[in-house]
């Protein structure tokens, strides 16, 4: 607890106010030290790495496969975009990219804009909850449930579903589950419509969002800031249509943006993202193509549990990849997806062993908090659970 | 330096050759991706190139990041991740330094987004970045002793 401001001689009337790492609005373990005069917040910083667990060292010490399952683990909220932007790396090392099959490649687009709703889901309510509005959080919880079903119908897991795999998916999803995708997607724009009346128009809302926070576009690509917030500013920049990746080229959709830059600004957007990833949703269902959901890779995909009962060769393999791993070649590759808070990416480098050498995760929130002192200085108090809101920060992500 | 036609006609390694500076030590292609290794004193001055010429307009550092590649020397990579937006280019600059002297200018003057990369890779792999606003640990306690993404830091047993 080191981390403090200094006072200024001659500016001793001024508060140090200590914020967190154990305070709601802070969403999760972030401590903020705020220098305040009367309730202007004249200085800012912030101290993080409460929730540091290491997760990249861990991942020298596993094989391939095994990280997947810490990947989840660090962005808890969109825990399918962290395996997709690992798997897709992964493949690239190995040069598997082309390899994987189309009703694998639509049935990651259609799970991870799923992810997309469900962590803006969280964020709506407890970006709400922060500003007083109860009600949004508990109705965003209620729609949040229905995905979370749908993931462990899929995966098995509601949350730490770890279901791609390199070289595509764990297992085909069973039967009907198309029914529960299509329900939710007939009635969740009508939820939507529901959340705006609460909140698009309300008086209280807006006093507390618009002019708030306000970043411009050309310090958002000086402080590298992805995501929304980027979008908020009036940039145009999707990683899914800068730089395509799983087949998101196939799918059409549209980049919300506003010019504003503030936290309504920002709430906006990620509004109208839900309204696009519900596009892409339907577009994947509707053109689902059939076929295995697993690449054609013996040596670098576990076989059917079928096969591997039956044929010898399979046993090997399985055999082989469960208890040594695979060979990548040696190199490195790095890939970037948009997860729901911005520019994520994985540099892997390899040295030939079944282990990776490093892994190193770029993650949105890391990057975007950074501007967070700049955002709140010189605003209230009050601004400041707004602003911390509108980044929309995951702490593991940020510790990892 | 030997480089295939088709780096050649790369319109980054053109300019670099035009502004003559030197310091390019290698020039490939990783998966469709350009990566430049640059030697530890040319990176600021080129860096500045690639964020203020017009036409290649990287006015985005996404990432900086290490590899340690002990017992090797040099010992550590620094990985710096540029983005042209909205154009949509992407660069990676290697700089290999040794682990006696790991330092490299820090970037912060050029994109203030450096400051916290920078002090993640100073924290975690002890790299010193020369003229850092704030060289001080980001993730872990402030008196934690050595660098845990070194390779040869310790990985069970007493301290």
């Amino acid at each position: 607890m080191a981390l403090t401001l200094e006072k200024i001689p001659g500016q001793e009337e001024k508060l140090i106010l200590n914020m967190g790492p154990q305070h709601p609005s802070t969403h999760g373990v972030l401590r903020l030290v705020l220098e305040l005069d009367g309730e202007t917040i004249t200085r800012a910083t912030y101290d993080i790495g409460y929730l540091h667990t290491g997760i990249e060292k861990t991942c020298e010490s596993l094989t391939y496969s095994q990280v997947i399952t810490l990947t989840d683990r660090v962005d808890y909220l969109a825990p399918l975009s962290n395996n997709l932007c690992y798997c897709l790396a992964v493949e690239k090392l190995l040069g598997l990219d082309a390899a994987i099959p189309p009703r694998a490649q639509y049935l990651r687009v259609l799970l991870t804009e799923l992810t997309r709703l469900n962590s803006h889901l969280v964020w709506l309510g407890t970006h709400a909850i922060d500003m007083g509005a109860m009600s949004v959080l508990l109705y965003c919880f209620r729609e949040r449930e229905e995905i979370l079903k749908i993931f462990e119908f899929v995966s098995g897991q509601r949350m730490m579903t770890s279901y791609f795999r390199i070289g595509g998916l764990a297992v085909e999803p069973p039967l009907g589950w198309e029914k529960r995708v299509e329900k939710f997607i007939r009635i969740f724009p009508a939820k939507l419509d529901e959340y705006e009346a609460l909140l698009t128009r309300n008086p209280i809302w807006l006093k507390r969002t618009q002019g708030v926070g306000i970043f411009s576009s050309e310090d958002c690509l000086a402080w590298a800031v992805s995501g929304p917030i980027l979008r908020a500013s009036g940039i145009a920049w999707d990683l899914r249509k800068a730089r395509p990746y799983s087949g998101y080229e196939k799918f059409d959709f549209e980049i919300p943006t506003r010019t504003e830059g503030d936290v309504y600004a920002r709430y906006q957007v990620r509004m109208a993202e839900m309204r696009e990833s519900l596009k892409i949703v339907r577009q994947a269902l509707e053109g689902m193509p059939e076929g295995p959901v697993k690449a054609d890779a013996p040596k670098i995909v576990l076989p059917d549990r079928e096969k591997m009962k039956t044929q010898m060769e399979a046993l090997i393999y399985h055999f082989k990849i469960i208890t040594e791993g695979f060979h990548p070649p040696v190199g490195e590759a790095y890939q970037a997806i948009e997860s729901p808070r911005g520019e994520l990416g994985f540099y892997v480098v390899s040295d030939g062993s079944p282990k990776p050498f490093r892994v190193h995760m770029r993650t949105p929130s890391f990057a975007n908090l950074q501007v967070l002192p700049k955002m709140i200085e010189g605003s209230l108090l009050s601004d400041a659970v707004a602003c911390i809101g509108s980044i929309d920060i995951v702490l593991g992500e940020i510790d990892r | 330096m030997n480089l295939t036609s088709e780096l050649e006609s790369n319109p980054v390694i053109k300019k670099l050759e035009e502004s003559h500076l030197s310091g390019l030590e290698k020039a490939e292609e990783h998966h469709g991706q350009l990566c430049l290794t640059l030697s530890a004193d040319s990176l600021p001055a080129c860096a500045k190139l690639f964020r203020d010429d017009p036409e290649l307009n990287f006015n985005f550092l996404s990432d900086v990041t290490c590899v340690d590649r002990f017992p090797h020397e040099p010992r550590f990579e620094i990985v710096y991740r540029l983005r042209s937006i909205p154009k949509g280019d992407e660069l990676q600059i290697v700089v290999r330094i040794p682990g006696a002297a790991a330092r490299v200018e820090s970037l912060v003057p050029l994109w203030p987004a450096a400051n916290a990369f920078e002090r993640e890779v100073h924290d975690l792999f002890g790299v010193d970045f020369q003229g850092h606003p704030n060289p001080a640990r980001i993730l872990l306690p402030e008196d934690w002793e050595g660098h845990p993404l070194r390779k040869d830091y310790p990985l069970e047993g007493y301290r």
